[in-house]
């Protein structure tokens, strides 16, 4: 309700995130975004980081999705974190301390591997196999790297912001054997 | 229900009702008769697929009673239906199940398309959705809605019901030979789509 | 052993390919009983068009997997082609049994990022709003519970107790379902003329329905004969597979958001976490069973103390000036256009919210550029991280049972395949 929020153009006005590269945990940078805690491993560095955070108590993991960042000039990033095209954002909960904690991992366009998580939280399996529907990100060591929303066969990876949105012909194959 | 004395006309029944059976004789057109026998029995496949499937469902139980059209009983196996409620977006992966469903049924059947997803994608014009059902299986009403409440899905029902006493149904299918498929051979020409009707909300029924 | 080993070692999921099975099914070996069967996607106690591919010794089920995707919409994809005011005309078409929590959390996520503050009737509105949709959501698994396992009538009764609050929902926001009525900033309209005497009606003839319930299920022994000890799960698994909601708590562990991570003003209500003991089917029937009398208390509360002033947030940024205006005033006029067409922008940045939904944790991770569409929107669907649980509890039961573990999970296709 504040006076300065009154130009419906105003977009600069808005809260500074934390991104000083000072603070770090395991080794990842730590940075804050409206008030919830990020870290920001490098991809080697990733499934040691959840392994830790799993002893340290983040016991759940909650969520699990990538980003295709194509076309965004306006990310938030810590100035030590070299910004690639990919992101993988896992969200992990400790339900006995209740805190969250969210961790970004940079993921590069030529090589989009990262360690599957799903040996520590066996809940990631099918957010990863959806992850790498949509985005092409290819999980190592993934027990079951199978289409999971997709049908089997399908070419692309629709949340990529290369993919078009619009509405495709219909893939439609008659019945066999009727 | 002008349609029931007209049949009872028909039928050669007077006032006496069926107590006048004993000493009449009935004469029928066959075809009137099976037309009238078709659409008092209408049997719905369960074919739910979202939010459409709940307000069907709704349909079905106490509040909007659909066992008035004697359609309560929803088939699970095609085999035993003849009425497909589609009932929500239809996506890629999904058209193809829906499809086999389709020519599992047994004739004659007939396809409502429930829901602007169903119908046309609604506002899901991207790639995941098959944009209208009737690229799949031809439609014989359409309900429109998101989602069409179940006062919505019985005007649809009513639409089909007219359509089937009128005969108007069958004489599209004999002139263009699609949609009933009986015979041996046929193919699918899922293309070449029969007139749809669009039924409006809020209208009177007749 | 630790959980991990455990659920490793118990080989529930079937990991298999379409061909392999079929290249299996082929191979005639009279020593081998296992076959392996497709149920699904449609059929009529998948709940929608969930499949599930079971192998079978007899009737007993070994390895299973659910294979979803049949209700793939897209809408993580549409959602970055409409404005953030349009966004919960999207999302709330996912969990179509709950409609009003996925608005909620898009739009916490919305104002999140904006940093704004509600006025206290927006969210005292909502709070009603959604209990009274879980409430909603809980009946319609009753009835759909009930006829999976053969009591048909509770199909019927459970539908006509949902019919009231649906018709109080109708009266609010318009519409049955999909309302589209919680939206960044507040609500959409303010509570109805009368609302009081409508929801009082509505808490008056519940708990007497609820009784009926008790007798028609609870506590018949058929019932329990079918559910009690049925697919079984502990608070390690859960935790581990990533359950929330009413199949984490049947095991025995209070976690509800709404306790342990209050939003809204749920942490200035009185009101109770149902927890089970076994984490069975009955436990899990018994907690949304007894949720409806906690969310009926939390509604009498909201009827108490439900406090006046407006409605959505006065940030002329975000809300469009009131219609009285629009006729007197020019500016009025271009500034509802421009919000209504360009839609307003959003600071960038990341933020990922979590509200407790009928079905568990149901989060959103929103990404903003600075302009006035998302740059990714992301829905943490709780009935599909749910779902991974099914083949653990399907595991070494009765092909029966089966269909008793699917309904106890509640899954809601929409919101699983998006």
């Amino acid at each position: 309700m504040s006076e300065s929020r009154s130009s419906l153009d105003e977009t600069t006005e808005h809260h500074e995130d934390r991104a000083d590269d000072s603070e770090r945990l395991h080794g990842a940078l730590l940075t804050s975004s409206r008030g919830q805690i990020v870290l920001h491993p490098s991809s080697e560095s990733y499934h040691g980081l959840i392994e830790l955070l799993m002893g340290e108590g983040y016991n759940v993991c909650v969520d699990l999705c990538g980003a295709d960042h194509l076309g965004n000039e306006t990310r938030v990033l810590p100035s030590a974190i070299e910004p690639e095209r990919f992101e993988l954002v896992v969200n992990l909960l400790d339900v006995s301390a209740r805190r969250r904690i969210r961790i970004r991992v940079q993921i590069s366009e030529t090589n989009p591997f990262v360690a599957t998580i799903s040996d520590i939280h066996p809940g990631a399996e099918a957010m990863e196999r959806e992850t790498n529907d949509m985005f092409g990100v290819c999980f190592e060591g993934h027990p079951d790297p199978t289409p999971i929303l997709l049908p089997d066969g399908w070419e692309g990876h629709p949340l990529r912001k290369d993919f078009a949105m619009g509405r495709i012909p219909v893939q439609f194959k008659a019945v066999e054997g009727r | 229900m002008p349609d029931l004395s007209d049949i009872k006309h028909k039928l050669g029944l007077g006032d006496e009702g069926l107590a006048g059976l004993g000493h009449n004789i009935i004469t029928a057109p066959i075809e009137e008769l099976v037309k009238w026998a078709r659409r008092r029995s209408l049997m719905p496949a369960t074919f739910g697929l979202a939010c459409c499937a709940i307000e069907m469902m709704a349909t079905g139980t106490a509040h909007y009673d659909m066992a008035r059209y004697g359609m309560e009983t929803f088939r699970a196996s095609p085999r035993q239906a003849d009425l497909m409620i589609v009932a929500g977006r239809v996506s890629q992966k999904m058209a193809p199940v829906l499809r086999q469903i389709y020519d599992q049924m047994m004739e004659p059947k007939w396809v409502i398309s429930m829901g602007v997803c169903a119908s046309s994608g609604g506002m899901f014009n991207n790639y995941a959705i098959v944009q209208g059902v009737d690229q799949v299986v031809p439609v014989d009403v359409y309900a429109p809605g998101c989602p069409p409440g179940p006062e919505t899905l019985l005007h649809a029902i009513l639409a089909l019901h007219e359509k089937i006493r009128t005969g108007e149904l069958t004489q599209r299918r004999d002139a263009t030979g699609r949609g009933a498929e009986i015979e041996l051979g046929h193919e699918h020409a899922p293309d070449a789509q029969p007139e749809p009707v669009i039924i409006r909300t809020g209208g009177l029924y007749e | 052993m630790t959980t991990l080993d455990h659920l490793r070692n118990r080989d529930a999921v079937l990991r298999m390919s379409e061909l392999e099975a079929e290249q299996r099914a082929a191979v005639v070996d009279p020593d081998d009983e296992r076959m392996i069967i497709n149920m699904g996607p449609q059929h009529p106690s998948t709940h929608g068009v969930l499949r599930v591919t079971m192998e079978l010794q007899g009737e007993t089920v070994l390895r299973s997997k659910p294979i979803i995707g049949y209700l793939h919409t897209g809408m993580e994809k549409t959602a970055e082609d409409l404005t953030f005011l349009q966004g919960p005309t999207n999302v709330t078409r996912m969990d179509y049994a709950a409609p009003l929590f996925t608005e909620l959390t898009f739009s916490l996520a919305v104002e999140a990022l904006l940093e704004i503050e509600l006025p206290e009737r927006a969210t005292w509105i909502r709070m009603l709003m959604c209990e009274l949709n879980r409430m909603s959501s809980h009946l319609l698994f009753l009835a759909t519970n009930g006829m999976d396992l053969g009591a048909v009538g509770m199909m019927i009764y459970g539908w006509r107790e949902r019919e009231e609050i649906l018709r109080f929902f109708e009266k609010v926001t318009g519409l049955r379902m999909n309302h589209n009525y919680i939206r960044p900033g507040g609500v959409a309209a303010d509570l109805s003329d009368g609302w009081r005497e409508d929801i009082q009606d509505i808490l008056n003839v519940l708990p007497k329905r609820l009784e009926q319930f008790d007798v028609l299920m609870t506590g018949q022994p058929i019932w329990r004969e079918r559910t009690q000890g049925i697919g079984v799960i502990t608070t390690d698994e859960a935790l581990a597979l990533g359950a929330t909601g009413p199949i984490l708590r049947s095991t025995g562990y209070a976690w509800d958001l709404r306790r342990a991570m209050p939003y809204l003003a749920y942490d200035e209500v009185d009101f109770d976490i149902v927890v089970g003991t076994y984490g069975d089917t009955f436990d899990r029937y018994a907690i949304r069973l007894n949720e409806i009398r906690e969310s009926m208390r939390i509604v009498e509360q909201c009827l108490e103390r439900m406090p006046e002033g407006p409605y959505r947030v006065q940030d002329r940024k975000v809300t469009p000036p009131p219609r009285a205006r629009i006729d007197e005033s020019m500016e009025a006029l271009i500034h509802h256009f421009k919000i209504f067409t360009e839609g307003f922008k959003v600071p960038p940045g990341e933020v990922y919210t979590a509200v407790e939904s009928p079905r568990g944790e149901l989060g959103c991770y929103l990404v903003s550029d600075g302009g006035p569409k998302p740059q990714r929107m992301h829905i943490r669907a709780p009935s599909f991280a749910n779902l991974q649980t099914l083949p653990h509890m399907m595991h070494g039961g009765f092909l029966a049972d089966a269909i008793a573990v699917i309904s106890s999970i509640d899954p809601i296709m929409g919101e699983v395949d998006r």
